[in-house]
């Protein structure tokens, strides 16, 4: 586990995928960093699902599948959000896993 | 999606922490219903630990996944049974475990806990039923 990213002069390891290794570690800047490296520009929309994540990380110990978390933003942000393309405008790479690793969490169960 | 709905049972039979088998399970039953199965969980014997409120393992240096299993309703996970004689057995009753609450997909109608106790007969005929068992 030699990979790590910077975030305000510290190193921070991350596994062979990108995702932070100790969720511990995570910090807002994070987000920044990892966004910069997939040429993102993180809009408070980002940061709606962002911090969505680590919510329910927090809660449920577990970072949710896509079509889980698609439903729950629907309920919580309301259901012009709840929807793959809406996500999918935000975090290109995949709703779930991009922006589960900008939270800092770990990869979602259930992803396929 | 696929064509052919089949009927999976996972059963959890083992206690939640010193085996893998217990967070191993609640994987596979998670990335299964990922697949728009009809899935039904149910736990027996010293699985029915599993479901129990308030689990503190981090002494043990252990991930507490209890709260996880909460978000078996979310992945559409709509049928989870416990064993009535082995919750008896071990002193619990259903005020001792976690409560699931869960959305029918279709009518939006939410239900506040499917957590269903059964009986031996019940249990035999769940498994009979479902054309897919999973033991862990």
């Amino acid at each position: 586990m030699s990979d790590t990213i910077e975030v305000d002069g510290k190193q921070l390891a991350v596994d062979e995928e990108g995702y932070l290794a100790d969720l511990n570690d995570w910090v807002p800047a994070v987000a920044d960093v990892m966004a910069k490296q997939d040429n993102l520009e993180l809009t408070e929309e980002h940061w709606d699902i962002i911090n969505f994540l680590r919510e329910y990380y927090e809660e449920y110990q577990i970072a949710p599948a896509v079509r889980v978390l698609t439903k729950a933003v629907g309920k919580k942000l309301g259901k012009e959000k709840g929807n793959s393309k809406y996500l999918y405008s935000l975090f290109p790479y995949g709703p779930a896993k991009q922006a589960c690793r900008f939270a800092g969490l770990p990869k979602p169960t259930g992803c396929v | 999606m696929s064509e052919t709905v089949k009927q999976f049972l996972y059963l959890n039979r083992k206690a939640p922490y010193g085996t893998i088998y217990a967070w191993e399970a609640l994987e596979v039953v998670l990335i299964g219903a990922a697949f728009d199965q009809d899935v039904g969980v149910m736990f027996l014997d010293d699985g029915v630990y599993q479901l129990v409120k308030g689990q503190d393992p981090r002494e043990i240096g252990m991930k507490n996944f209890s709260p996880t299993f909460r978000t078996l309703g979310d992945y559409e996970v709509g049928r989870i049974y416990v064993d009535g004689e082995s919750l008896a057995a071990r002193g619990l009753t259903r005020e001792d475990l976690v409560e699931i609450a869960w959305e029918d997909p279709e009518t939006e109608e939410e239900v506040d806990n499917i957590v269903e106790v059964v009986d031996r007969t019940r249990a035999r005929a769940l498994m009979d039923e479902a054309d897919v068992v999973f033991s862990f």
